[in-house]
Order: structure tokens, then sequence, then C-alpha cells
């Protein structure tokens, strides 16, 4: 099976990369030979904007994107309404906006929402193309979601919202562990020496949207996949069979009630001091940092984090909640819209942005990835990372209305807390996994 | 013109009837036609469908997932309607007596009922949390279990932990309800039958529960209507887990239409529903409300 997408392919045609690779990784942001092309676009008169965009994850997410918005509004006199939804309420209301005609200017929306109504979106090709050359180039990750037939963008990537393991360092070491394990085996080893020592972690099993992706990670390590690149549903193979057993062994490690677990349950259990370990954005830390309680800002200190490890595959194999940016086809004021994007993406905006969000979004730009936040504090560095180890959740074939309704019917996070739970056997749920995947990729 | 038609009868009353016409046409019996009609189609949110006849219905019949929710959206509100009915009329009884602060007794039990369900889900939620769960915390300080009950965790523990949710929550609707019945039954019967030597169970069994049906038939009919298409304890809660034990054809519809944008096949789904509503609906009132029952006689 060959990926659609890996590192390589995503520097063909990238001049901005090309440069980066004759002057030298600082140089990519900084070169003015880079910065050489300019896209001008001038708003209509009298444009005004209407965004919305998910809700902030951290505070500080909105203030600094609001800083940027009002800047834009003092520069260019284009007012700018922004609404704030939760992030599973943005997919409908997007959707019935893009189909009806009327709505927001532009949505923020995430994962594959801009694959469900390609031609109902505007062309921000000059856009994503200018900030791609002007910023190092975007991570594979970002062309698999937004610019599918390798030509037309359908909108402007905005990062993603990178889960990582979350670790408490005096635990691990307690382990055995002085150095975080980069691959499968030892991080299981890791995970039973936790277990053994009563200092147990635990990742969500129940129907929880954004912390149930680990499970992807754990198909996708071992060579499993739900589709392969025809859309083929594929789930039940030898390969999910192996996950699945690597999952047992796992959970047997896992503190009581994962089964449960929603989005909020493995932060309330971390900060409660229950678990050594989980899978996690970088709220957890941020929460700790910021508190005003001594006893959690003491656990700041001892908070660590890692990329997922690498399974037998060889590569990193990823999944977070991605970010995009789309302007609706009908919108009155394109241009504004499209500057409006191209200014938040601008290094001044955007780097300010990513430092009031704590690094919770990681960068999709790999020019971006020199930005000092991912450096100032060294427990920030994994969550860079984020899209360009990210596989999108419809892997390995194409995005739309079957690769979002099968990951938002909880498919490949239902059978494995099946299989490894023990409540059916991994050949049981590899099936009921793949009825269940074929009904969405019949079309 | 204008004489004739406030003389008519007939003109009148459509007149004066049209303006509620207009409102069920346009809140019940559209949404109700569009929903049977998005469930022979294959839209998705956003994307108007094509006809595809029972295709979604044929699929349903054999998703395993879809059978369960059927299963747990039966027992639960089996389970939970049966219990809301005893303690209902439990409280109902003991409110119905000279009690001491009975005012006070009566605003109070009514408070599960005012507390917005959203919030009263969360308490639950934390309240049978793996982690913090504060009935594993006291019987763990009382030394009665050595390990955290996994309420949420464990198939059968969550169903039943989702119940007691929904039974805490709806017990006041019936209890209430029920002792606006009690209170409308004449005191006579009971001296009357008290002079005849009627012991109190005699008193309930022959006195109060055949008064009692025509309110008992109306309040089962309405708590079985909100149990079996309860949407919000559960999307809180579980959100359908875990292993979907606890999704029920609400909570289901809902994941596959609008989380999933398959909204024909979740509104299949939720039209599934109507023939088992409709069926609790024909049991009271061909059941609970044969009138020989409630002048204290037997089925003819």
């Amino acid at each position: 099976m060959t990926p659609p997408f890996n590192r390589r392919k995503f520097l063909e045609g990238s001049a901005g990369v090309a440069a980066a690779a004759t002057l030298g990784p600082a140089a990519t942001i900084w070169a003015p030979a880079v910065h050489a092309q300019t896209l001008t676009l001038k708003p209509e008169k009298d444009a005004k904007l209407r965004v919305l965009r998910w809700s902030r994850f951290v505070q500080g997410d909105i203030d600094a994107y609001m800083v940027n918005v009002k800047k834009f509004t003092e520069k260019t006199g284009v007012e700018v309404r922004v609404d704030n939804e939760g992030w599973e309420d943005v997919r409908p209301k997007a959707a019935v906006a893009a189909n009806t005609g009327a709505g927001p200017d532009i949505i923020l929306s995430t994962n594959d929402d801009a694959n469900l109504y390609p031609d109902k979106l505007l062309d921000v090709t000059d856009v994503a193309e200018y900030i791609g050359k002007k910023y190092g180039g975007w991570y594979p990750a970002c062309m698999a979601f937004l610019r599918p037939d390798g030509k037309k963008w359908l909108g402007v990537p905005l990062g993603a919202a990178g889960a990582m393991l979350v670790y408490r360092e005096s635990q691990v070491k307690a382990a055995g562990f002085d150095t975080f394990p980069k691959d499968n085996d030892n991080f299981l080893k890791l995970m039973k020496a936790l277990h053994a020592k009563g200092t147990p972690g635990g990742m969500a099993l129940g129907n929880a949207t954004g912390d149930g992706l680990w499970c992807n990670w754990l198909i996708w390590s071992h060579g499993g996949q739900l589709v392969d690149a025809n859309n083929k549903v594929v789930i039940d193979s030898l390969q999910t069979m192996k996950a699945l057993e690597y999952g047992k062994e796992l959970y047997s490690t896992f503190v009581p009630g994962t089964l449960s677990w929603l989005d909020p349950n493995n932060n309330k259990a971390f900060l409660d001091g229950q678990i050594s370990i989980t899978n996690n954005g970088i709220s957890i830390y941020y929460a700790t940092k910021n508190s005003p309680d001594a006893k959690l800002k003491e656990m700041a200190a001892d908070i660590q984090h890692a990329p997922y490890p690498i399974g037998p595959v060889g590569t990193a194999t990823e999944s977070h909640l991605f970010f995009n940016q789309m302007v609706m086809k009908y919108t009155k004021y394109p241009n504004a819209a499209k500057a409006f994007l191209q200014f938040m993406m601008e290094q001044d905006q955007f780097g300010a942005w990513l430092t009031g969000a704590g690094a919770y979004i990681a960068t999709p730009l790999d020019g971006y990835a020199k930005l000092p936040i991912w450096t100032i504090d060294p427990k920030n560095t994994p969550y860079r990372d984020a899209v360009k180890n990210l596989r999108p959740a419809g892997y390995a074939g194409k995005l739309g209305y079957a690769s979002a309704g099968a990951a938002a019917d909880f498919i490949v996070v239902n059978m494995v807390a099946e299989a490894i739970s023990g409540s059916k056997t991994p050949k049981e749920a590899m099936e009921r996994a793949q009825k269940r995947a074929e009904r969405y990729y019949k079309v | 013109m204008l004489d004739k038609l406030q003389n008519s009868r007939n003109a009148l009353g459509l007149i004066f009837m049209l303006p509620a016409a207009v409102l069920l046409l346009l809140f019940l019996t559209y949404p109700l036609g569009l929903g049977v009609w998005l469930g022979f189609t294959d839209a998705k949110v956003g994307r108007p469908g094509e006809w595809i006849g029972l295709e979604n219905y044929i699929f349903l019949a054999t998703d395993s997932v879809t059978q369960l929710a059927l299963f747990n959206t039966l027992f639960y509100t089996t389970v939970a309607s049966v219990l809301k009915f005893f303690l209902g009329l439990w409280l109902a009884l003991l409110l119905n007596k000279n009690l001491r602060f009975k005012s006070f007794f009566r605003a109070v039990i009514l408070l599960p009922y005012i507390v917005p369900t959203a919030l009263s889900a969360i308490a639950f939620w934390w309240i049978f949390d793996a982690q913090f769960s504060i009935i594993s915390w006291a019987l763990m300080k009382m030394g009665l279990i050595d390990k955290y009950i996994d309420f949420l965790g464990e198939p059968w523990n969550a169903r039943f932990s989702v119940i007691a949710a929904n039974v805490w929550r709806g017990v006041p609707f019936v209890a209430i309800t029920l002792l606006a019945g009690l209170q409308t039954i004449s005191p006579s019967y009971y001296e009357a039958s008290a002079i005849d030597g009627a012991t109190p169970w005699q008193q309930f069994r022959h006195v109060t529960l055949p008064l009692l049906t025509p309110i008992i038939a109306v309040v089962m009919t309405f708590s079985v209507l909100f149990t079996f298409t309860n949407f919000q304890l559960i999307y809180v809660i579980t959100r359908g887990g875990p292993l979907n034990a606890t999704h029920l054809m609400a909570t289901l519809s809902f994941q596959r239409a609008i989380s999933g944008g398959a909204l024909g096949e979740g509104a299949a789904i939720s039209i599934a529903m109507v023939p088992f509503l409709l069926g609790a609906i024909l049991f009271s009132y061909f059941g609970l409300q044969r009138r020989a029952w409630q002048q204290g006689g037997a089925d003819k």
C-alpha cells in the first residue's frame, strides 16, 4: 500500500521549501528572497465579514485571535464579527450555510468538512500558495485535507489541536525509564511498569470525539487502516488483528473505568494525580501552569510531553483534530475574506496567535516550526510537529461524507474498545467494524 | 357578505380554528412529514437526498448498533417507567396524608423536575464517575467495597446508572400529577368503605386505584413518551457508551444525522420510533382507560 502522501511529496513544487534547503532552516521565514512574491488583495468597498469559528479550547487562543481581528479592521476598515460555536456544532451549521447559500463569510471548521461541499467554497489557491511559499511550505496533511485534487485549494489550513502523550516525569522515571520510549514495544513495557508501580495510565475508550483519536494511532501504527486509497474498507485485516492484540495488553495496564471515559475524564483524572500518563492536548499543562493552586503549579513542573511511539510500520502515525479556514462562495466580499485569511496567516499575526494559545494549535507550515513558542518552553516542542505527523481520520482513502460519517459514528473507537476490553473477540470486533464502515463507504 | 360570514356558525368555526390549525400544520405536521420523507432518502446535512425507498430501514434492521439501541430503549423505558410509576404512586400516597410540613415536602419533591436536565445530568456524571464517584467514595470509607465501582464503564452498570438518573428526574412529575388525582377523590368513598369494614388495602384496591386510573393512564402515557425519546441525560452522561450499551434511538439518531451528517438514516431511526410510541399510546387508551375498571368492575 502506498500512502497518498508522504513527507517528500509535499516538498515537490514548493518554492519556499526549495529556498529553505538552500538558505538553511532558520532562513525560511525570514529570507527576503522568499518574501519576494506578493499578494495584494483589495477588500471591496464597505465590506463587512462574519466569521464562524470553533470555541476556544484555551482562553489565550480567543484573546490573541481577537487582537488580530481588531488589527485587521484598523488596517483595512473592514468590520469583522466573530461568532463562536462548540467545534462539533460548526459542522452541521457550515454544511447548511454552504448549501443554502447564506451565513458566515468565513468558517473555521474541522477535519474533512471542506470535502463535503467543495463546489460551495471559494477557490483560495492564491492565498494558500502565497502563504505556503512564504513560510516554508504546507505539511502533507494540509494538502490531503484542503487540496484533494492536487491543484485547487478549498481552504487555507490553520493547524491542528495536537494530541500527545502527557505524562508525569517522576513516575515514568520511578518505573525505570529515564527517557520516554520511542517505539511501541518499549511503550508497552513502560505502561506495564507504571501499572506494576501502582501509577497506571489511561486513555479514553468511550464515545470521546477528541481523545478517542488515539485508537487511530493504535491501528495505523500496526499497518491497519479503515480504508485503502480507493476507499475500499479493509479494516478486517491481519494488521488490525495485531493492533488489537497489542491494545489488549495495553488495556490491561489502564486505570479502571476508561471504557466510560469521554473527553474531559482523562484531564480530571490526570489533574487529580490518579493517572501517570494519558493522551491529550497541551491543555492539561496549560491548566496547571496557569493555575493559582500551588499543588497544580508543582505538577506542571513534573509534566512532560512526548509524541506517540512508532509502531511496526516504522513511521509516525498520529491522529489529531485538524482545523480549516473556508471562504464560502456566496460571500459578497471575496477579496476582503481572502485578505483576512492572508492577514491572519502572516507571521506577525499567526506567531502572536500561536503564542497566545500557548502552543495549543500546531503549525501547518514548516516555516512556523522555527517560531520561539516551540522552544521557549521545551514542553511545547512535541506539539510543534502534530500537523507534520498527522494522518487524516479517513486515511488512506479520499475524504468526504463517508470518512466524516465513519469517524462520527465511532467505528474505530468502538472496535478497539470492544476488542481490547474483551467484550468481543478481535475478529468479531473487526467484522462488525468492517460491516459498519462498508455502509458509509458504499457510495 | 361580512354579515353573512358573522352569522355562519361553520364559517366562524373555521376562522377560529385556523390559527391553531396553521400552528399544528407548521410546527407538527410539516416536520413530521419532512422526517418521514427524509427517512426514504439518502439526504446528508446540507445536501438534498434522493429517494432510496426502504433502503435505510432495511439497513437499520440488520445494523447491530441500531438493534442494540432498540433493545436499550425498550429496556430503559420499561424499567424506568415501572420504577417511576411505583415510586411516584408511593410518594403521592404519602403526600396525600396529613403530614406536618406538607407544603414544604410537596415543594421539595418537585426540585429534581425543576433543575435543568443538562445540569442534573452533569451532576450524575460526577456521581457515577469512575474516579470521583461519591457513592464509591462513601462505600469505600464505610469499608463496604475495596475498589471504585465502574458505574459507567461496564455495560449493565451503565444501563442501570442512567435508569437511576432518569427515575430521579422523572418521579416528581408522576408523584405530583397522581397527587392531584388523589385529591379529586371524594373522602366520602373512604368513609363509606370504612363503615363497611374495608381494610386500607381494600380501600386502595377498590376505591383509590379505580378512580385514579384515568390519571394514571395520562401520566404514564406521557412518562413513557418522555422516557422513550430521552436524549439529554444519555448525551451528557455517556454519549451512548460504553460499547454503545446506553445508546437510545434518540441519541443514535442524533449521532448519525447531525454529527455524522447522514440525515436520511438519522431520520429513519427517529421515524422507526413512531410505531413504538403509538403502541404506548394505544395501550394507554385501550388498556388503562377502560370504563369498567374506573367504575370498580372487572373486564367483561
